[in-house]
């Protein structure tokens, strides 16, 4: 059953947003968030929301995914939003007991929890519609204007790629180990937080220890098979910009003038 | 001079405290002298601890001699400027499938080893899929690793290997933690590559049965070779294998004992039928 488990929560499909290149995605999302935080009236986030709902219907996956995505952060968002609506000062609306609602702080409570939902979907698409091996070569091919400052870039990505390898097989290890912990009478259901906690310690040991040995293997089958950090490698699967993707890169530019033209320069 | 051969091989394992200081040496590999040919199967046998995997390493220039030399394609192990060729041409399949598989996706762990290197990216297409027809994994080369059999796996890790051209292919126990079904299917897939491609195949192993088929092989016991031969010469000698603590296969041990009893049967049978005929029936 853990093999199953499916990192970055994936969705296969086949739409233009699926197909555009890591890069493209990556610089996109950076941008959107950029401008939910450039924007601060209501004209910029309608066009921002405007954006991310023609990019949720051009990547064919269907909305609920998304919304899915939002129900870990519902508890952050509406901290974030009771706290505004309170704790902002301005013109009192609403008062009762000791607390006051202002002006202000609808206000700004409502932005606060539009900007999160925003977010957070932005990057759902992102997730949903690349692969996780597709984002680690797209990060490695970014931030490559980094290795002039000694960034060891290919290092990083490959890092992160040999852990998404290994997580489905660690789950397993310790679905495993677990097994023959309760076999022998380990308890990790009962107990407070603490105890849970506690009982985790001899599930853990052997673990780390599987997986170092696991480490020293892998890099001796690397090694095994010439590999030696990212000079003079070649890639089976390169990244080249289609037209697709200056398409979509004029898209965003176009987003961008007009989102921080209506949202913060106007009004 | 073959495509691997070495020459009073030593090699010394140094065992420290938790100062650092030596507590003793363990010699793993003693004086091993062995000349394999090009387009050879060569097997190696031993048990637990015998020092066969740590000759396998050798080969690899994983591990470098303490004494003794290690000859590839004519190729010194010990000088580093050869390391690269050297891991190129001796391709190394290890033990458990699950940690020498690099890529997330069939085809990309095969062109894992000529990314490295500096292949074309259109050269390593067509090596990846020659690679994976050769081993009979074609139709799985967009499969998770995850979702496949250990026999599968193993057969990508040999395809990986294939992937970077080399003339000798080093199996350190690929079946060791396989199924009996798993262990079959990954012996016929290296017995392919030995028969169709012609590349040399060094064959590390416990498991008697699959040495069968071997041109030569080597016995190792205490990092010293203690017998070698072709595996009828090895298995008419059951006596000494079982003081090796090595099994023999069923047939042949039932040969051996058939003989000692009386019956007018030669040494060293390999095969059910070959018993069959040695009885006449």
């Amino acid at each position: 059953m853990l093999r199953d488990i499916t990192l970055g929560q994936y969705y296969q499909a086949d739409s233009v947003i699926h197909r555009l290149d890591p890069r493209v995605k990556l610089v996109t999302t950076i941008c959107f968030i950029i401008s939910l935080f450039l924007v601060d009236n209501w004209a910029g986030y309608l066009i921002a929301g405007l954006f991310l709902l023609m990019i949720i219907r051009f990547s064919k996956v269907p909305f609920k995914f998304m919304v899915r995505g939002m129900k870990s952060i519902l508890f952050l968002l509406i901290f974030a939003a009771v706290f505004n609506l309170f704790l902002t000062p301005g013109e009192v609306v609403v008062s009762f007991w000791k607390l006051k609602i202002t002006r202000e702080g609808i206000r700004f409570a409502a932005f606060m929890a539009v900007r999160l939902i925003f977010l957070i979907m932005g990057s759902s698409v992102m997730t949903l519609t690349t692969t996780p091996n597709n984002l680690t070569d797209g990060l490695e091919k970014l931030l490559g204007p980094l290795k002039v400052l000694k960034v060891p870039v290919h290092e990083i990505a490959m890092m992160m790629s040999i852990a998404l390898r290994f997580i489905p097989i660690l789950l397993e290890e310790t679905d495993k180990i677990m097994k023959a912990q309760i076999a022998r009478g380990a308890d990790f259901e009962s107990g407070n937080l603490i105890r849970k906690a506690k009982s985790l310690v001899p599930l853990l040991v052997p673990l780390f220890i599987s997986a170092f040995r696991r480490a020293n293997d892998l890099a001796m089958a690397m090694e095994a098979r010439c590999y030696r950090g990212g000079e003079q490698r070649t890639k089976m699967k390169p990244l080249i910009y289609h037209k697709a993707d200056v398409l979509a890169y004029g898209t965003v530019a176009c987003y961008l003038v007009i989102c921080i033209t209506f949202g913060k320069i106007l009004l | 001079m073959g495509i691997v051969k070495t020459d009073k091989l030593v090699f010394e394992y140094i065992r420290r405290d938790e100062e650092g200081n030596v507590e003793g040496i363990t010699r793993a590999v003693d004086e091993v002298s062995l000349d394999v040919k090009q387009g050879d199967f060569v097997a190696i046998l031993g048990h637990n601890g015998s020092g066969k995997s740590t000759l396998a390493k050798h080969i690899n220039a994983i591990l470098y001699p303490t004494e003794g030399t290690v000859f590839v394609d004519g190729k010194n192990t010990s000088d580093e400027s050869n390391l690269w060729d050297i891991r190129q041409e001796a391709g190394m399949v290890f033990q458990n499938p699950d940690n020498q598989i690099i890529g997330q996706v069939v085809e990309e762990d095969v062109g894992f080893g000529p990314e490295n290197l500096g292949v074309p990216t259109k050269e390593i297409w067509e090596r990846v899929e020659e690679s994976l027809k050769a081993v009979g994994m074609y139709e799985f080369r967009k499969y998770s690793p995850n979702k496949l059999s250990g026999g599968q796996k193993q057969r990508v890790s040999i395809a990986g290997v294939i992937a970077m051209h080399p003339k000798c292919i080093i199996l350190d126990e690929p079946t060791a933690m396989l199924d009996p079904n798993g262990r079959k299917e990954v012996i016929r897939a290296v017995r392919a590559l030995n028969d169709v491609e012609g590349i040399t195949v060094i064959l590390i192993t416990h498991y008697m049965e699959e040495i069968i088929h071997a041109n030569k092989v080597f016995v190792m016991d205490k990092g010293k070779i203690a017998m070698e031969g072709t595996p009828r010469e090895i298995f008419s000698q059951v006596d000494k294998l079982k003081k090796l603590r090595l099994d023999v296969p069923q047939v042949t041990l039932l040969a051996h004992e058939l003989r000692e009893s009386g019956l007018p049967i030669p040494e060293g049978i390999l095969t059910k039928e070959e018993l069959i005929k040695a009885l006449g029936l």
